[in-house]
């Protein structure tokens, strides 16, 4: 028995042991000093190679942690004034309001700010646009004529179309879209088209990603997405059959969104901070998202790729950013109760 | 100490608990209005109905499989038996990403049976990919039983489903029961396969409500944590009640069950279970790299380093979950008193959160307690989160090791010395040899493939196969992902292999 416990004991002061070293070596590795810490919701390749150029370019260190928008932002607000972030960068607005909310963003500088048209900025100047998708409907060539295309998103509850179009009533672009179309023709009517859409046996996925792998294997005929996730598709796989379609004449189907960053309240670094936003908006960044992200570039006068038609050509219905950053927790009940969500 | 030690270990682990009730604190009053405003209740009814229901069907299939692969005369059962362990290596968002890839219309095996969706989708997925928890731990239980009873019952007469009935069934239920209640808490977890198949459970909700409305959110976590608690607490009382018969064998295994006529359709059935949870899958995700390998450069060396990262990282967290476990399941075996028995339900219950919850409550201890804050972006606390999510798995498959030690407190003393880990205890406790391997074995395992808190949690650029695996499924660049899962689930193999099945195939 006394050896038994003896040997438990020596288990845990060996634990004990093993903690204190941690401590140790984490004291070593903790003192980031002159390190810029970007917390991105944007993958790696969407993201990467511009962080990789600027640390050249400038010689300012960035330590990059990935993950989920709305992941990384929890752990901002959870980690409080001891957060290593200095910079956010997000891929849609949601999260970004979330920390201005919280009151974990600093104000911009007006020479960052007005890089972007006013649009496509937070109006309080907390956090600026660094790209923009547009919402579509993407669909199977194989299965789908082109007139049979419909002019507008809010045909999409007509009978031809029953069972045939996928959404992701979950997913933040998705809610983005209904909180325009909020905006655009106020909430009864948002809530008739998402019921209606509920009724016309409209398919639910979880994302954007899922949507666009069923429409390419043919197991639903179109589906609303952002539209690179099609030219992605195609750079993986160039035999996939799909197209994206833009809604004609300013439809609300085709709704601008932006992606974003912010810098972090208790930045350790925010003259870097800034500096890395300028730098994702001079004319060598913006052709990064231009030709390698297959996004709308929206400063220094870059266009996009030409398969994607001029960004002023959309004819953006008038949504304005501050709906789509609060409320949104309102758009997601509506969703929710029209029938659309998961069961 | 020994008290001491345990009660520092559990601390520990009580800390996404107690992250979950102080910030729900703030709304105490309100705390029903919240949940039944979200309209939690039905989704936790959701969550129940799936856990239960794929718990008891993992309970069948992964001991039917478990007997045939370990006490039967099946061909092949060498290769059959590492192969049926593999699907819970799969993270749960790439095996519902494969199957829908193999299964739904227009997919790679479109067999007609439509897209896999709703609670049967979630059911088959999960139990698929889960079923190996029962699997590994009654596979460890069956090479441990004594030739003896079974032998004489099979002098008697008695056919192998008659001797597994009587004779094998009762020996080995505590080892079924706690496979079964982690893939119960698993289950409930689990919000990779839900989503992606469209079942609306409380993890869903926690995650599409988390920046929308977190008080809601907290509050579906902490209901979540207590559904666990009651559960885990439950199962608890019946173990209890039931006295343990269960006894080892002193090294020598008895003859396998011959199958006769049995043989092809037992054959054909270890086979289908492994076609669709392991082969579907890995063929989907083949045909990824394949097609990768034919458009564009695919290069294996960028999956060494994170491949590096995830064997090294997932090693170190079996070793430590199964060591700081160790005094708890001294405890509870030993004196069976009711601390230990709430220092297990602390520790097993943690298995039920998802890794988000886990991560977010660790930073915020760390960051709000001084002296722990040195602490933070470092691999130690990196650890730390992996086993306060996993301990679980190495605590209840070492208690069952030990439970069905032949004469209770002095083997049982002699099993959780230390030395055990060392050789002595090969000779005396070969099951409590086996128990820990497989405790360990199911760490290693899952800590592989856990993705939110390694995200969050990691210091700075550390990449494992898992977080590259979403990184290049975000993207679309399936190629990439099916690559870095391909070498996820072999390097798994290897390890399963190493850790597990070559421990119980020496003995018999």
């Amino acid at each position: 028995m006394n050896s038994a416990r003896r040997g438990v004991l020596v288990m845990a002061l060996g634990l004990l042991a093993a903690l204190v070293a941690g401590f140790g070596a984490a004291g070593c590795t903790g003192s980031s000093g002159d390190t810029l810490t970007v917390y991105s919701g944007r993958t790696e390749n969407l993201i990467g190679p511009l962080l990789d150029d600027f640390a050249q370019e400038t010689g300012i260190d960035i330590d990059v942690r990935y993950g989920q928008s709305a992941d990384l932002a929890l752990l901002i607000e959870s980690e409080g004034d001891r957060s290593p972030a200095d910079v956010f960068i997000s891929q849609s607005p949601g999260a970004l309001g979330f920390l201005e909310a919280d009151g974990r963003l600093s104000e911009l500088s007006p020479e960052t700010l007005d890089l972007v048209d006013e649009q496509f900025r937070d109006p309080d100047g907390e956090w600026v646009g660094l790209s923009a998708r547009v919402r579509v409907l993407v669909y199977n060539t194989d299965a789908v004529n082109e007139d049979e295309l419909p002019e507008s998103v809010f045909d999409l509850v007509n009978e031809e179309y029953a069972g045939r179009v996928g959404v992701a009533p979950e997913n933040g672009s998705f809610q983005d879209f209904v909180s325009g179309m909020r905006e655009t023709v106020g909430d009864d009517e948002t809530s008739a088209w998402l019921e209606g859409m509920a009724d016309n046996g409209t398919q639910t996925y979880a994302n954007n990603t899922a949507i666009l792998e069923a429409v390419a294997r043919g197991e639903v005929d179109m589906g609303l997405v952002n539209h690179y996730y099609n030219e992605r598709a195609k750079a993986e796989n160039p035999d996939t059959p799909t197209e994206n379609y833009f809604f004609p004449g300013g439809d609300l189907g085709t709704l601008v969104l932006v992606t974003g960053a912010g810098i972090v309240d208790t930045a350790p670094h925010p003259d870097d901070a800034e500096e890395l936003l300028a730098f994702l908006l001079n004319e060598e960044s913006q052709q990064f998202f231009a030709a390698e992200t297959f996004e709308y570039p929206l400063a220094a006068g870059v266009e996009p790729t030409v398969d994607l038609p001029p960004l002023a050509g959309i004819d953006t219905p008038p949504v304005t950013l501050g709906a789509l950053g609060g409320d949104l927790a309102v758009t997601r009940d509506m969703i929710s109760d029209s029938g659309l969500g998961a069961g | 100490m020994l008290w001491v030690a345990s009660t520092l270990v559990a601390v520990v682990f009580a800390a996404p608990l107690g992250y979950l009730v102080w910030k729900n604190l703030g709304n105490a009053g309100d705390y029903l209005d919240i949940l039944s405003d979200e309209g939690a209740f039905a989704p936790a009814r959701r969550s129940l109905l799936l856990a239960s229901t794929v718990a008891s069907t993992s309970a069948v299939l992964g001991t039917t499989l478990a007997w045939l692969l370990i006490r039967s005369d099946l061909p092949g059962r060498r290769t059959f038996s590492v192969l049926a362990a593999l699907p819970l290596v799969v993270p749960s968002f790439v095996g519902a990403l494969a199957l829908l890839a193999a299964f739904a219309p227009g997919g790679l095996f479109d067999i007609g049976i439509g897209r896999p969706k709703g609670f049967t989708g979630a059911f088959v997925v999960l139990t698929l990919f889960t079923y190996p928890y029962v699997y590994l731990l009654a596979a460890a239980r069956f090479a441990s039983l004594p030739a003896t009873l079974e032998e004489a019952a099979r002098t008697l007469g008695r056919s192998p489903a008659s001797v597994f009935r009587t004779v094998v069934l009762p020996q080995s239920r505590g080892a079924i029961a706690a496979g079964t209640l982690l893939v119960f808490l698993y289950t409930l977890s689990d919000f990779g396969a839900v989503s992606l198949l469209r079942y609306d459970t409380l993890t869903t909700r926690i995650f599409s409500s988390r920046l929308l409305d977190q008080p809601a959110s907290l509050a579906m976590s902490l209901l979540l944590a207590v559904i666990a608690l009651v559960v885990v607490t439950a199962e608890r009382r019946v173990q209890r009640r039931r006295i343990h018969v269960e006894a080892v064998s002193a090294g020598r295994a008895s003859a396998r069950a011959s199958l006769g006529l049995w043989k092809i359709p037992a054959l054909l059935f270890v086979v289908s279970v492994v076609a669709v949870a392991l082969v579907a899958p890995v063929v989907v995700l083949g045909q990824w790299v394949l097609r990768g390998l034919l458009d564009h450069e695919l290069a294996l060396v960028d999956v060494f380093q994170p491949a590096w990262n995830t064997v090294w990282i997932s090693v170190v967290a079996g070793a430590v979950a199964t060591s700081v476990v160790l005094p708890i399941a001294y405890l509870t075996t030993r004196y069976r008193s009711r601390f230990a028995g709430t220092y297990d339900v602390m520790v097993v219950s943690g298995f039920a959160l998802p890794g988000l919850v886990i991560a977010l409550a660790i930073v915020f201890w760390v960051v709000n307690a001084p002296i722990l804050n040195s602490l933070y972006l470092s691999f130690p606390l990196l650890v730390i989160a992996y086993v306060v999510n996993f301990g679980s798995q190495a605590l209840r498959a070492g208690q069952v090791a030990v439970s069905g030690s032949p004469t209770g407190s002095t083997t049982r003393r002699r099993c959780w010395a230390p030395d055990v880990l060392a050789e002595s205890c090969r000779s005396t406790c070969p099951s409590c040899d086996r128990g820990l391997a497989a405790g360990t074995g199911l760490v290693v395992l899952s800590t592989m493939k856990e993705l939110p808190a390694t995200l969050l949690l990691a210091p700075i650029g550390f990449q494992t196969l898992a977080t590259r695996i979403f990184d290049r499924t975000e993207d679309l660049f399936y190629a990439e992902a099916g690559l870095a899962a391909l070498v996820l689930v072999a390097l798994s193999g290897l390890l399963t292999w190493l850790l597990t099945i070559r421990r119980m195939d020496t003995l018999s």
